[in-house]
């Protein structure tokens, strides 16, 4: 979600450093159509052009079976669904209801099954949605359970605003608990409320291994102007290093690459480590 | 959402600190009216206390050389308390003339640190702390204590936690009511909080501690998030996220009262502190010191117009 079109040579360079780091996930790109997304008009040059390093798993979104079809064609190994907890985010984000792009999903998870390719779930506003405010945890237990039940391997709870709070965490995660395994579950935060790394906190202690970030804390929060989104991977490989807790991430080498794309970018970090690292 | 239940203290008391430990590190030299202006802001939002400035030489601290001016100049809501720092039994007895009513002592659990910062061992320190806390308890004056390089040092590197607690416990035995810990630069995370915590807890009762977290990692709710779960229960936080690190050049310090509360609030843990008032009072400090605020609350909520 940054302003300008990020050329396709500093996304695959981009892809590239992160791929050094240890990381053994990155999200690729989105095939989904330029019309709505033109930052990602690339996307089949973008996986196509980046060094694919063994072991580390390369997915990319694929809104509907046109994307799915495309993204397989490009190479894809590995793809994600989008669903959302507010029935007017949906609505207002995809023009249908959250059962109709439910329904969606079933052609791509039957391709994707077919095609022996791994598909992760993503359910957005799981802690409050712009539109409609407060979300009930029961609304994301049941739509993350309809996701793990059309073959999502994997459910990333995305709190999109970033208004969730250790408290909201931990109330909707012991829902969502009771529905999906905890070895299945995610967490998205946002900064936007400086809440992310507590928030993680709360997820890790409830048993979540899984955690989603980006470096630098690229990509804002088009919801709130001016305010931060993603959260860091930089302060999180940080506190998970504090913690003892292993990811195998090189610190340095993901400050690198934040510097790299900042710089790219022509803007500055949101990672705090990363600026308190830089002593120019 | 109940607290207790999940073992987490049912009122946490916020010490406000921008108004010394904030404008201490803004680099702009604030006017006496517009500090006034902002701890009289900062007494309206329900903060239980706002510490106001620092009876230091002027020659090490311009930005406090309105020390008097201040204390003499604020008005003292009830059921506030207005903390000063006291460095010195000089400085105690200019505060006291002033009007002050409580007062903090500043040591470090760092040689190199102590050295650094005020010229002297850690133990000389605390020997010019004992003579401070005796006067004060002569004149029933409150006596708190801080312990700066909590979680690491600046020049030192990590830091014991044992060390912590020794020091802790002798600013506790000369009669401070309560010790502040402080992750001075910030590179705590919540594996060592919970270290530490686990070694001062020997030493100090819980409800002695408090904790004085920095963002310049952007780990200090994470880090107040673990010192709450271990049952602290006072925190202490700058409104805006006033005042810089002076050891990482450009980077942030104190952690944004804003984003406490935040925090708090959705921990359903009474403060007794009105977010939105905090958050105005926010806005105005960084108007006069034509800065963006360090509170990712304040940010969020000035775009959407929402809470």
């Amino acid at each position: 979600s940054s302003q300008n079109v990020v050329p396709t040579p500093v996304k695959i360079n981009l892809i590239n450093m992160l791929s050094e780091t240890g990381l053994q996930v990155i999200e690729a790109t989105s095939f989904v159509s330029p019309k709505w997304v033109p930052q990602m008009a690339d996307h089949s040059e973008v996986l196509q052009g980046i060094r694919k390093v063994p072991g580390i798993s390369y997915p990319v979104l694929t809104p509907n079976l046109k994307g799915f079809q495309a993204a397989v064609a490009a190479g894809a190994k590995e793809v994600s669904i989008f669903g959302a907890a507010s029935e007017l985010f949906t609505r207002k984000n995809i023009n249908c209801s959250i059962e109709e792009s439910l329904e969606r999903f079933h052609e791509v998870m039957a391709a994707a099954r077919t095609a022996n390719i791994p598909v992760r779930g993503y359910v957005s506003c799981v802690l409050g949605c712009p539109y409609e405010g407060k979300i009930s945890a029961a609304k994301v237990a049941e739509v993350s359970k309809k996701m793990y039940s059309m073959g999502c391997y994997e459910i990333s709870l995305g709190d999109t605003i970033g208004v969730g709070t250790p408290g909201s965490m931990r109330d909707m995660l012991s829902v969502v608990m009771q529905e999906v395994p905890v070895g299945a579950l995610a967490v998205h935060c946002h900064d936007t409320y400086g809440q992310a790394l507590a928030n993680i906190l709360v997820a890790l202690q409830m048993g979540v291994s899984v955690v989603d970030a980006s470096v630098a804390g690229l990509g804002g929060c088009p919801y709130a102007r001016g305010a931060s989104g993603n959260v860091a991977t930089e302060d999180l490989v940080y506190m998970l290093n504090g913690l003892g807790i292993h990811t195998g991430v090189d610190l340095q080498k993901l400050m690198d690459t934040g510097t790299f794309i900042c710089n790219a970018l022509n803007r500055r970090t949101n990672s705090k480590v990363s600026q308190a690292s830089c002593r120019l | 959402q109940e607290p207790q239940a999940s073992g987490l203290p049912e009122y946490i008391k916020i010490v406000e600190v921008g108004p010394r430990d904030g404008l201490q590190n803004e680099k702009v030299i604030v006017p006496t009216d517009i500090k006034i202006e902002l701890i009289n802001r900062l007494s309206k939002t329900g903060l239980p206390a706002v510490e106001v400035t620092s009876f230091v030489s002027s020659k090490w601290v311009p930005q406090m050389a309105d020390h008097k001016e201040v204390m003499r100049g604020i008005e003292r809501h009830p059921g506030v308390q207005y903390p000063v720092l006291t460095p010195n039994l000089q400085g105690f007895h200019s505060a006291i003339a002033a009007g002050a009513t409580e007062v903090s002592v500043f040591g470090a659990a760092s040689e190199s640190f102590s050295k650094m910062n005020i010229n002297c061992s850690i133990e000389e320190s605390i020997e010019k702390f004992e003579e401070v806390a005796k006067s004060a308890r002569n004149m029933n004056i409150p006596v708190r204590g801080y312990v700066s390089c909590a979680l690491g040092c600046p020049y030192e590197g990590s830091i014991i936690p044992a060390k912590v607690a020794e020091v802790s416990k002798r600013l506790y035995s000369i009669g401070c009511y309560e010790i502040s810990l402080g992750d001075t630069i910030g590179v705590g995370t919540p594996g060592s909080m919970k270290k530490l915590l686990e070694a001062v807890m020997k030493e100090i009762p819980l409800s002695a501690l408090a904790v004085h977290c920095h963002d310049t990692y952007g780990q200090a709710l994470a880090n107040i998030l673990t010192a709450i779960q271990m049952g602290v229960s006072v925190v202490d936080s700058s409104v805006s996220g006033l005042g810089g690190c002076p050891y990482a050049k450009g980077a942030t310090g104190n952690v944004a009262t804003e984003d406490v509360i935040y925090m708090l609030n959705g921990l359903g843990i009474k403060t007794g502190v009105n977010l939105h008032a905090v958050m105005e009072a926010g806005d105005f400090i960084c108007t006069a010191l034509n800065k963006k605020t360090n509170s990712k609350v304040a940010q969020a909520s000035f775009n959407t117009g929402t809470i």
